[in-house]
């Protein structure tokens, strides 16, 4: 996987809402502590037309989309 | 139109239980700030643009800490604020610290997992109400009780007790005195303080039975922080959701084309509760007190002032929502600010999400010649400075 397609959340900023994981269930989940988490094999989000709008129903700001995952 | 010198007075009262009032008419028209004249006569910045309400929602030199000298307040009720609420009323790093705690229980898996017992607590409700009817008081038979039997289920708080809670709840809530509400605080705080200390002795299986457990290492740092998580999950965590239950009843029986879509195909369920939401934006006035000048769409706001922000005009931003007064279930509404943004995001957001469904779904599958048993216009709902919802939902069938 390359660095430039790889999605991020950071983990001090969220607050476990769960909004990606409602919005692209396919890419996002939430661990035990309701943190955002990426699925196995889905760092780069796997083409999933959502990635983008779970990143932007995000209410912290968590996520980043690199401008390669399209 | 608005101008600085003749600010519309914020909040008013709705003429229609689903549409902000006619004078917030003019706010859409100078998006993404007012001005507005709070009851005590100060004046605060509004927030009506959509984009703009995502920024300073997430901008943390915003204050929700409404200890603070200079908090907005937007009614009597709360004009006086000794204590600050948990959760919704601390800032970070506090808030983060306390929401950490309560956060596990309200995941997308947890709340999926609570389903089968949401709808047996619908369907039992809906027995009884049927059982006795028609007609029926929809908020007492079934608007009320079913989110706060779940509340009661998800905390360990028994459900024998509601009376007493619920009706503290709209104390709190509605006064109508400062005196009155600050009473109903302290009569939960106390009442939910001795189920705590009974909890310590006598473990239960909910979360506050839970938050009970984990203290000090990893739940809250002392008693009043646990009491006063308890508090705002129990009051919020039912009387939002019966607003949301019999406001949206009645507005999808006064648009029966709607319904019909609705019913012919539940698929669009989630997003016609999403779309819910946004029209009918039962908590209006977010409000924050500005910490450090910010800039913002061309103005200044000041350390010191007050910002409030008003979530029925901002989910009527027509740049994100064309015909925004229009219930539409094929819009993707899901960026309304009904819930809130940044840290302070509703955190049982997804609970309301699922009862939302549950309810609206049985009661016009298992009802569906549902109707208003008195004149829509006659029916009594709430006054603009609290929660909207419905007073009462008198229906037959």
């Amino acid at each position: 996987m390359h660095s430039d397609t790889r999605i991020t959340i950071d983990k001090d900023l969220c607050i476990g809402a769960g909004q990606c994981a409602l919005t692209a269930p396919e890419v996002f989940t939430q661990d035990d502590e309701g943190y955002s988490t990426l699925l196995p094999g889905r760092e780069d989000g796997g083409g999933s037309p959502l990635v983008r709008e779970a990143a932007r129903a995000c209410p912290v700001g968590a996520i980043t989309v690199p401008e390669a995952v399209r | 139109m608005t101008d600085t010198n003749h600010p519309v007075a914020y909040p008013q009262d709705r003429t229609c239980p689903y549409h902000p009032p006619a004078a917030y008419d003019a706010l859409r028209a100078t998006r993404p700030l007012a001005r507005v004249t709070l009851y005590d006569g100060r004046t605060a910045w509004l927030v009506t643009g959509h984009e703009t309400a995502r920024r300073l929602l997430a901008d943390q030199r915003l204050s929700t800490d409404r200890t603070r000298d200079g908090f907005p307040v937007t009614t009597a009720r709360f004009a006086v604020r000794s204590r600050r609420t948990a959760l919704l009323g601390v800032d970070d790093p506090e808030h983060r610290a306390q929401r950490k705690t309560v956060q596990p229980e309200f995941t997308l898996k947890r709340i999926a997992a609570l389903r089968p017992r949401i709808q047996r607590i619908v369907d039992e409700r809906l027995d009884a109400m049927i059982a006795q009817g028609p007609p029926a008081e929809l908020v007492n038979a079934f608007a009320l009780p079913v989110p706060s039997m779940v509340i009661c289920a998800l905390l360990g708080v028994p459900y024998d007790d509601h009376d007493f809670f619920e009706a503290q709840s709209r104390r709190l809530l509605r006064g109508p005195t400062a005196a009155e509400s600050q009473d109903a605080r302290d009569r939960l705080e106390a009442y939910l303080g001795e189920l705590i200390d009974r909890k310590r002795r006598e473990p239960g299986t909910g979360l506050l039975d839970d938050l009970v457990r984990r203290q000090p290492d990893d739940g809250p740092a002392d008693r009043g922080e646990l009491v006063a998580l308890a508090v705002i999950l129990l009051v919020a965590g039912h009387e939002t959701t019966a607003n949301m239950i019999s406001l949206g009843t009645y507005t999808l029986l006064q648009h029966p084309e709607r319904l019909a879509e609705l019913r012919a195909d539940p698929s669009l369920l989630p997003g016609a509760v999403e779309e819910l939401m946004r029209v009918l934006s039962i908590a209006d006035g977010l409000l924050r007190l500005a910490t450090e000048d910010i800039e913002v769409a061309g103005q200044t706001i000041r350390a010191g002032d007050g910002v409030v922000f008003s979530t029925s005009v901002i989910n009527r931003d027509e740049t994100l929502y064309p015909e925004p007064d229009t219930l539409d279930w094929h819009r993707p509404a899901r960026h309304h600010v009904a819930f809130g943004f940044g840290i302070h995001q509703c955190l049982g957001q997804n609970l309301a999400r699922a009862e939302l469904e549950i309810a609206l779904h049985t009661l016009f599958e298992r009802l569906p010649t549902l109707r208003l048993a008195a004149p829509a216009e006659e029916i009594p709902f709430k006054p603009g400075d609290t929660i909207q919802g419905m007073l009462e939902l008198p229906v037959a069938w």
